[in-house]
C-alpha cells in the first residue's frame, strides 16, 4: 500500500465531492485543504500515478441520462479465468470487473446508454465466453454512498 | 427512462471530455472549453445543471478503497422474506459501514438472494462481524445470507459513454 501522509488522507477524505466550479479550482479547493494550488496538483498527480485515486472528475449517474446500470455475474471454471476476464474486460460497457468467493466467481458492473444496450452486452458476454451470464438489475435502491475516508 | 433530463450534444461532449478525468492544470474547464468549443463558463453552468439535475453525482476524487485501508471488501447478501425487504433495506442501508444497498431479483435455483449490501473494513473479521451485525438486524426475515469477499479487481474504469449522439 503506498504511504499516505496526513494532506493526503485529507485530500482524499475533504475532496470525494464539492470540487467547487470556479476558473481556478484546484487554487480554491487547496485553499481549503491549507496548502497551495500547486501542491494539491502535485499531490493529486501523485496518488493518481500511485493508483491511490482512480479517477479525479466527474461521476456521471447513467440511469439519469436515460442508461443502465446492471450488476452480472458469472461462473468461470478455475482454467479459464484469465481468459475470461480478458474477454469480458474488453467491452466498453463493463464499469468493472472484481473476483469474488463464490461459486459465482466474477462480478460486473454494466453501464449502458440505453437499457437495451445491457441485453446487448449480456448477449455479447455469453457469446464470447459461452457462459450463462447472470443478471442482477436492481429493483430498489436504498443506500448509496460512495465516500470512504482514508484509514490509517 | 421517460423522465431522464434532456441532454444536448454539448452536454454529452463534455461527460465525454471529463469521464476520464479533470485536467490537472490551474483552470481545467477553460481547456475542457476549449476541447468542446465552449467557454469555460458555459462549461461550469452545464456542469452546475447537471450536479443539480443528478445526472453528475458529484465531482472529485475517486479512490481505489484497497489503496486507502479499506483491504477487506465483502459483499454480503441475503435471503430476505419479499414483505419486510423494502422496510429491512432501508435499515440496513443505514448501518454506517454499509456503502451500497440494494434489492435486486433472486435467480433461482442457483441464487436464493434479494437483498444487496456492500460493506467494507480493513480485515475479513471486520466485514465478518460487519455482516453479523446485519444478520442481527434482520432477525427471522433473513432465511439465510453469504459473504462473497474480493479478491482482486479485474477492471475499475467506471462509465465511459461513446462519443456517438442518440
Amino acid at each position: 500500500m503506498p504511504e499516505l501522509d496526513a494532506v493526503d488522507r485529507k485530500i482524499i477524505d475533504e475532496l470525494q465531492g464539492g470540487f467547487p466550479l470556479c476558473d481556478e479550482p484546484y487554487a480554491a479547493a487547496a485553499a481549503q485543504l491549507g496548502i497551495s494550488g500547486d501542491e494539491l496538483l502535485g499531490r493529486l498527480r501523485r496518488l493518481l500515478d500511485a493508483r491511490v485515486l482512480t479517477r479525479f472528475g466527474p461521476l456521471v449517474q447513467i440511469e439519469r441520462m436515460g442508461g443502465a446500470f446492471v450488476l452480472a455475474a458469472l461462473r468461470v471454471p478455475e482454467e479459464r479465468y484469465d481468459e475470461v476476464a480478458g474477454l469480458v474486460n474488453a467491452l466498453p460497457q463493463v464499469a468493472h470487473n472484481y473476483r469474488r468467493e463464490h461459486a459465482l466467481n466474477m462480478w460486473f458492473v454494466l453501464a449502458t446508454e440505453t437499457p437495451a444496450g445491457i441485453g446487448a452486452a449480456i448477449a455479447r458476454i455469453e457469446e464470447a465466453t459461452g457462459l450463462p451470464v447472470y443478471a442482477f438489475p436492481k429493483e430498489r435502491e436504498y443506500f448509496v454512498e460512495m465516500k470512504l475516508a482514508a484509514r490509517a | 427512462m421517460s423522465d431522464a433530463p434532456k441532454l444536448d450534444a454539448i452536454d454529452r461532449a463534455l461527460i465525454v471530455a471529463t469521464q476520464g478525468g479533470l485536467p490537472l492544470a490551474a483552470r481545467p474547464y477553460r481547456l475542457v472549453g476549449e476541447q468542446v468549443g465552449v467557454s469555460a463558463e458555459e462549461v461550469m453552468a452545464r456542469l452546475r445543471a447537471m450536479l443539480d439535475a443528478g445526472i453528475i453525482r458529484r465531482i472529485g476524487a475517486v479512490p481505489n478503497h484497497y489503496a486507502i485501508g479499506w483491504t477487506a471488501n465483502g459483499m454480503t447478501v441475503w435471503d430476505v422474506a419479499d414483505e419486510r425487504v423494502d422496510e429491512l433495506g432501508g435499515r440496513v442501508g443505514s448501518l454506517d459501514f454499509v456503502t451500497h444497498c440494494y434489492r435486486r431479483p433472486r435467480a433461482l435455483p442457483d441464487w436464493p438472494y434479494n437483498l444487496f449490501a456492500m460493506v467494507h473494513g480493513n480485515s475479513r473479521d471486520e466485514v465478518r462481524d460487519q455482516a453479523a451485525r446485519i444478520a442481527a438486524l434482520l432477525g427471522d426475515a433473513s432465511r439465510g445470507g453469504d459473504i462473497l469477499f474480493s479478491t482482486r479487481i479485474l477492471k475499475k474504469t467506471g462509465l465511459r459513454i461513446q462519443v456517438a449522439a442518440d
